[in-house]
This record gives structure tokens, C-alpha cells and sequence, in this order.
């Protein structure tokens, strides 16, 4: 298998990391975005989406097993990826204009996923079944609360912005870095990074402004 | 043909030897004709430094006609300069304004060590060459060339891929000083063509190694060498790199 590990160590190879990870987290958000979607149809139908996602059981553990799998790998390889990127250019350009290549979001990437990953935190330690007791409570009641408070509210609005910055870059990059870049669908996978980045903005965002509003 | 002149404030790095440290100095060059090259208003400046019993300014260029690769330094933050698809010996004077002050620099990378003042050593880019960017077949007499039929559009393609001049622009722009696009390119002009096909694993595999070996650093997808490339090189090439190294690291013979 050391050519497996070889392979995984080169440039290209952690790039393949950071891609697949990536891809997964994307697909996470989309899955995560469409289930709390149920909140537009009242606390009943949010809390029964709750309670049909837990009953999954062990599916839903494997789902977790595996997001915090890639969670770890697209860290530490983000990490590695970082320092490398750092010492690559020892001295800095004295002027350094862009040619109109890199983005906002492809110059804050290392920058808003330490951001995310705070966010992370945050967003578990205040609504994970694993750490906030769901028994007296339900998800709806629990939200409300969270949401009330000013503190969490500004965190958590921040927090989707960031996403959504970090998905605007990494959403096309990563379809070119597992090679998928063709002339016919590559302009509509740059837009698609886009419209994603402004869907998870608005669709996240909305969520606590319509639990306040249910409230 | 009458020329206007400008006069410009040159800030130019000078560093007298590799292991010397290096800085900024101002020159003042005034009278330069907009019809000259960069490299010729250089030319102009080393004149007068040479004449003024100073050290002329060190640069490298060759051929000045934008095909070599052997010009390139970064001019107000920009390698090459601030026009597109354009080399440095092809950049003229018309394009700045009198007045203007120009930031001259190096390469910026790791693995493009200074040797004097605007000259890099630039043969990391070699040694990715002779890691695996050539075709291992006795040439002998130009074979007939109907015999390996090479679609139109491939060979289009390839020929995209083999304008890469070896500059190092795109590894100078890159924020990441990364040599994906070079090594792509290199890749990318004999993956495209049935000569190139039967060492394509091997020479993904042994080119993305020896790059790395170099001190480059890794793509992060800025998009910025493509914009800067005096060629044009498309990053689809290094979205080739990327297919041809999994296809060889993943289901090739290769080790």
C-alpha cells in the first residue's frame, strides 16, 4: 500500500483530498439545507423531520462517522497544504497585482475554513443531539432558544456568510481538481459555484427568521 | 515615424549575487521612446548606468521575440507586465504613462533562486523536463505521416499545450508559487497525441513527483497563472494533469 500513501502525499494526490472531503461537504449541505427546509412548513413538519432523521439509527451514525472522517482529513491536509503554500514563497513581492484570476474567496479559503470549523463547534455544542439533550425539548423549541439569543443569532448568520464564501471557490475547484473540467460544462459548473455559494446564504440564513417568526 | 517620449521612476531589485541580500533602488529613466521594448528601455538605462561607471541592471532575455521563454520579471506586481499574452521583450513602452513608476522584481518562488539582481535560476523548470517531458522512441527518418492519423482537434490541443515557452510566469503569478500549469502543459502535449500514450502514467507519475520535489507550491485553483501565461495555456491542461496522475497512480502498471 506505499503506493497508495505515495500517492495521497503528493501535491496532486492532497489536492484529490481536499476534493473528494469537499464534494462530501457539499453534498452534506445540500441534504442539510433541503431537511430544515421543512421549518417553511411549520414546527410540526421541522420537528417530524427531526424525528425521522434519528430514526435512521445507525444509518445516521455511519453519515456521521464518515462527515467527521472527511472533516479530519480535509483539516489536517488543508494544514499541510497551507504551510507548504507559505514556504513555497519566502520572499514576498514588494507589489503583487492580480492578473484577475483569484477571487475574494479563493485568496480567504485557508482563512474562512478555520472560520467554519469554529462555526462547527459552535453549531454542535448549541444543537447536536449528542451534546444538547433532546429529550425534554424538541428541535423547534431548542432553535428558538438558540436563535434568541442575539449572540448565537450574529454567530450563526456570520457563520453562513463564511460557508458561503468557502463554497464559492471550493465548489468548482473541486470538480477541476478531480480533472472534471470540460469545455461544454465547465462555464455552467462555475456559475452552479455561484448560485450554490448565494442558495446556502439565503436558504441557511432564512432558517432563524422563521423560527423567530413561528415563535 | 515620429516616437513620444516619456519619463519614467524605475524601482528595480538589485541584488549583486545569490547569497548577498538584495533591495529596491530608484532610477530615474527620462527620455524613453514609447516605440521601445521593456528590455530595449532597459537596454536604454544600462547605457547610461555603464556610462555613469555604475553596475547596469542584470536581465535575462534572448531571442526578444516573445518565443524563447527567457525573458520575465515581475513589473508592478504582474509577470511580464500588465498586458495579456504578451512576453516582456514584446511589452512596449506605449503601454505606460509618463510619469509612471515601475516596480521591477524577480520570480518570487522558492525554487527560482536570485542569481543577480532581475536573473533567476530557472532550471527547476529543466529538471521537471528530464524527469519525464520527453518520448522515449528511436526518431530516425520522419515517419510518413498518414501512417498514426492524429484527430484535427487533438492535435489542436497539443499544440495549445506545447506554446508553453517555459517562462515560469505562471509559477512567478501564482500565489501558491505552484508549477501545475507548467507541468500540465508539458503533460498535456504528448497525453493528447497516440506518440505520447504509451509513457503517459509514467511520465504523470515521475513529473508531479520530481515538481514536488522542487519546492513548488501546490494549485489551489487562483486561476491566476492562466491569466498571466504569455501563451494563453488554458488550466483545463491542469485539470488533464490531474485526470492523467489518477488514472496512472490509481489502474497503471506504474509503481
Amino acid at each position: 500500500m506505499t503506493w497508495l500513501y505515495r500517492t495521497l502525499s503528493t501535491s496532486v494526490g492532497k489536492k484529490q483530498l481536499m476534493a473528494i472531503t469537499g464534494l462530501l461537504f457539499l453534498l452534506f449541505l445540500c441534504t442539510h439545507l433541503l431537511g430544515n427546509l421543512s421549518i417553511y412548513g411549520g414546527p410540526t413538519s421541522f420537528v417530524s423531520y427531526a424525528e425521522h432523521l434519528h430514526a435512521l439509527g445507525n444509518l445516521l451514525v455511519a453519515a456521521e462517522v464518515i462527515m467527521a472522517l472527511a472533516l479530519i482529513i480535509h483539516v489536517i491536509t488543508a494544514v499541510v497544504l497551507f504551510f507548504e503554500n507559505r514556504a513555497a514563497r519566502p520572499i514576498a513581492y514588494n507589489v503583487d497585482k492580480s492578473g484577475g484570476g483569484r477571487t475574494f474567496s479563493s485568496q480567504t479559503m485557508p482563512y474562512t475554513g478555520l472560520l467554519i470549523l469554529g462555526f462547527i463547534g459552535v453549531h454542535l455544542a448549541t444543537f447536536s443531539h449528542h451534546i444538547v439533550d433532546q429529550t425534554t425539548r424538541n428541535i423547534f423549541l431548542i432553535a428558538t432558544d438558540v436563535f434568541s439569543h442575539k449572540g448565537y443569532l450574529a454567530i450563526y448568520l456570520l457563520g453562513v456568510i463564511i460557508v458561503a464564501f468557502h463554497v464559492r471557490h471550493g465548489l468548482w475547484s473541486a470538480f477541476q481538481t478531480v480533472g472534471a473540467n470540460h469545455p461544454k460544462y465547465m462555464p455552467f459548473i462555475q456559475k452552479l459555484s455561484i448560485v450554490f455559494a448565494v442558495i446556502v446564504a439565503l436558504g441557511f440564513g432564512s432558517l432563524p427568521l422563521v423560527v423567530l417568526s413561528l415563535r | 515615424m515620429s516616437s513620444k517620449s516619456i519619463n519614467l521612476t524605475l524601482k528595480v531589485w538589485r541584488q549583486p549575487g545569490s547569497k548577498a541580500a538584495g533591495r529596491l533602488e530608484t532610477y530615474q529613466a527620462d527620455n524613453i521612446p514609447t516605440d521601445a521594448s521593456f528590455l530595449e528601455m532597459l537596454d536604454i538605462v544600462n547605457q547610461r548606468l555603464t556610462l555613469a561607471g555604475k553596475e547596469p541592471i542584470a536581465f535575462d532575455h534572448d531571442c526578444r521575440e516573445g518565443i524563447c521563454g527567457m525573458c520575465g520579471t515581475v513589473v508592478n506586481g504582474r509577470p511580464h507586465g500588465p498586458e495579456r499574452e504578451t512576453t516582456l521583450c514584446q511589452l512596449h513602452m506605449r503601454h505606460f504613462k509618463d510619469g509612471d513608476t515601475v516596480v521591477i522584481e524577480p520570480y518570487r518562488a522558492r525554487a527560482f533562486p536570485v542569481i543577480k539582481d532581475l536573473v533567476m535560476d530557472r532550471s527547476a523548470l529543466d529538471q521537471i523536463i528530464m524527469a519525464g517531458g520527453f518520448i522515449s522512441v528511436n526518431t530516425g527518418q520522419a515517419a510518413e505521416a498518414n501512417s498514426l492519423p492524429v484527430p484535427k482537434d487533438k492535435a489542436d490541443l497539443a499544440m495549445d499545450a506545447a506554446a508553453c515557452i517555459g517562462c515560469g510566469a505562471c509559477i512567478a503569478a501564482c500565489p501558491n508559487a505552484s508549477a501545475m500549469l507548467f507541468t500540465s502543459a508539458k503533460i498535456s502535449q504528448f497525453a493528447l497525441l497516440p506518440q505520447g500514450r504509451p509513457e503517459a502514467a509514467k511520465r504523470a507519475l515521475a513529473m508531479v513527483a520530481c515538481m514536488d520535489g522542487l519546492g513548488f507550491g501546490n494549485c489551489t485553483n487562483h486561476k491566476e497563472c492562466e491569466m498571466e501565461c504569455p501563451k494563453g495555456i488554458s488550466i483545463s491542461n491542469i485539470a488533464r494533469l490531474n485526470r492523467e496522475f489518477i488514472k496512472a497512480a490509481l489502474v497503471s502498471q506504474e509503481k
